[in-house]
């Protein structure tokens, strides 16, 4: 008996740890005739989901369609396996956002409006209170609970976001630009903060920013959208995990016939300016192979660095390519 | 997440029952409310009136007061439907204006401050956060509308005995019918004001002239065209029609001085102020629920 409550416990652990955060299944969205979503398809899985993209590529709308406020034109989403069109209320009782614009409600002091937060995701009047505190605390605003959020500056509001968002614990928070206005210290503490949730493995967190160091620092996964469609899918940790380092050169010279004989030693390669190009070594070729072929191609090779794909790298050829997929 | 622990947890404890999560919008509105002196001594004069007609019933059966005062209440203020239709009429005046006060703010100061998605990010629906905003104002007339009506209605009947109460019972219903219709136009208008007009005092003020204006002009008409019809457009004329059909104290035709003369000019139906209440109130609901999203939607 035992046994097999143990077996039936470990089956649903499994199918917990198998289902995906996110799971993106051919949604679409759209404003009156404007397509603002399309054909978005994927699984993402990470403990700390990053969004990127440029202006208008659909970041905050991928996020309001998760949340349940727009309904899709077609297709769907699930979050931990639930339906976003079925079942939102289920959804929104597991969720917690921080929405990107100053969103508050006025006349009030931090704690109550947090304990009203919390009240509202369905925990009991003196339980919320209590979770407010805690929240509040936790997220360094301990001291100015007692002040009408009217009088915050900008970074005690993105903070007093974040207590709200996360007050009734939930499995999953959406923080849309949290690092927004912050100044420096500000900055690193939000950051802290939410790596400190993301390791403490209690949640997963979804981070939309335009901030390409703030995703880089916190995420493990990054979904990249231009125009409504995912350019480039990339899991940070595995990237890190593989080490993959690459050589930058600076050239003078026919560059065609340079990438040419290097494509013929067995090495990926790639152009990115006039005078610049990437190459990853294969292994069994070595330096002294490149600046062989620069000499026979009559060549220069003013510079060469060793470097690792940044997420900046990644997000510049996504731009530039933008046929990226899962 | 204890205060000295700062560390991030799940919470595992009860949950509070789905449907009376929308109670939590008024008991923490009437914090603020009741937070101003002025508005808290405003709303005990409102019940002013019920002291005086309450002292009248008592009067009414007091024979040694009677004899004291010299005075025949009995002929000269009758217990009658008239008697608490004005109870309903005086109320009802109350009613607007703790409704002027109250109301206008609610959803306003939520959308100026874009708080509608932090309300609607969770297990709350839009139909909740509005029918919690209604009841921030629907239950604070009820409280001086039908509550003290109905209260009026047993000291009397307990006054009088179970015959008058038999026999008077309609009474209760007209009370309470023609207070709720008043009460809920009130707040539906009051929130589509609200979520229209971003503004307070602004809000204030186009609730006012909703309810001034239409009244003007129903009077212009009427003089006009020798006819009643013009009290179709005013929100007031309204009230006292459908509350005058409770009470049965309706007349379908009155006498009108206008610059023609002195004339007989027939009401509206009675059936036409309740449909003009409900179509009113319909187009309420609609424009809130064209208002209130997390998000507006530019296509």
């Amino acid at each position: 008996m035992v046994a097999a409550l143990q077996e039936d416990q470990q089956i649903a652990l499994q199918a917990l740890v198998q289902t995906p955060v996110i799971e993106l299944d051919g949604l679409s969205v759209r404003f009156g005739r404007r397509p603002i979503l399309q054909d978005l398809r994927g699984q993402l899985r990470g403990r700390a989901i990053g969004l990127l993209g440029p202006n208008g590529a659909g970041k905050t709308t991928l996020i309001h369609t998760l949340l349940g406020f727009h309904p899709p034109a077609s297709g769907t989403a699930r979050i931990f396996g639930q339906d976003v069109i079925n079942e939102t209320k289920e959804i929104r009782s597991i969720i917690g956002y921080m929405p990107e614009r100053d969103a508050y409600i006025a006349k009030m002091s931090c704690v109550h409006f947090v304990r009203l937060m919390a009240e509202l995701s369905g925990i009991p009047s003196e339980a919320a209170l209590e979770r407010a505190h805690e929240a509040l605390f936790y997220v360094g605003l301990g001291e100015a609970r007692y002040r009408n959020l009217d009088t915050y500056s900008l970074g005690m509001k993105q903070l007093a976001k974040l207590a709200q968002a996360i007050v009734h614990g939930p499995r999953l928070i959406f923080l849309d630009e949290p690092t927004n206005g912050l100044d420096p210290p500000a900055r690193l503490r939000m950051i802290k903060l939410i790596r400190e949730i993301r390791d403490s493995g209690q949640a997963n967190i979804v981070i939309s920013s335009h901030l390409l160091r703030d995703v880089e620092e916190c995420c493990e996964e990054i979904l990249i959208l231009k125009d409504g469609r995912i350019a480039t899918y990339c899991n940070l940790e595995e990237e890190r995990k593989a080490n993959r380092k690459f050589l930058v050169l600076e050239t003078r010279g026919d560059q065609a016939a340079f990438t040419k004989a290097i494509a013929e030693l067995g090495c990926e390669y790639a152009i990115t300016s006039d005078h610049r190009v990437k190459v990853v070594l294969q292994e069994g070729a070595e330096i002294r192979d490149l600046y062989r072929i620069a000499a026979a191609q009559n060549l220069q090779i003013r510079r060469l660095n060793f470097k690792r794909d940044s997420l900046e790298d990644i997000f510049l050829k996504a731009m530039e390519n933008g046929n990226g997929g899962l | 997440m204890a205060v000295y622990e700062h560390h991030y947890r799940r919470y595992a404890g009860p949950l509070t029952p789905d449907w009376s999560r929308f109670l939590i919008i008024p008991r923490h509105a009437y914090r603020d409310i009741f937070r101003s002196k002025l508005f808290t001594a405003f709303f005990v004069a409102c019940f002013v009136p019920l002291l005086i007609e309450a002292i009248l019933i008592y009067l009414h059966h007091n024979v040694n007061a009677l004899a004291i005062l010299k005075v025949n209440v009995r002929e000269l203020l009758p217990i009658d439907a008239s008697f608490f239709e004005a109870f309903v009429g005086i109320q009802g005046g109350f009613a607007f204006l703790v409704t002027l006060l109250v109301g206008p703010p609610l959803v306003a100061r939520d959308l100026r401050n874009n708080a509608l998605p932090l309300y609607l990010c969770r297990p709350f629906s839009r139909a909740e956060y509005v029918f919690g905003k209604m009841s921030v104002v629907l239950i604070l007339l009820s409280t001086i509308t039908w509550i003290p009506g109905l209260v009026l209605f047993l000291f009397q009947s307990y006054l009088e005995g179970f015959s008058w109460f038999a026999g008077n019972l309609w009474l209760a219903n007209a009370i309470f019918l023609g207070s709720l219709a008043w009460i809920l136009l009130l707040t539906l208008l009051s929130q589509t004001i609200s979520a229209l007009v971003k503004w307070r005092m602004a809000a204030s003020a186009a609730l006012l002239a909703l309810y001034l204006i239409p009244s003007v002009f129903s009077e212009v008409i009427n003089q006009m065209f020798s006819t009643r019809w013009g009290h179709i457009i005013s929100v007031d004329s309204l009230r006292r029609s459908v509350t005058a059909g409770l009470f049965g104290t309706f007349e379908a035709a009155s006498r009108q001085v206008s610059f023609s003369g002195e004339r007989i000019s027939n009401e509206p139906p009675i059936w036409c102020s309740w449909f003009v209440l409900f179509l009113i109130c319909a187009i309420c609901l609609a424009i809130l629920s064209r208002r209130v999203k997390a998000y507006e939607v530019v296509s």
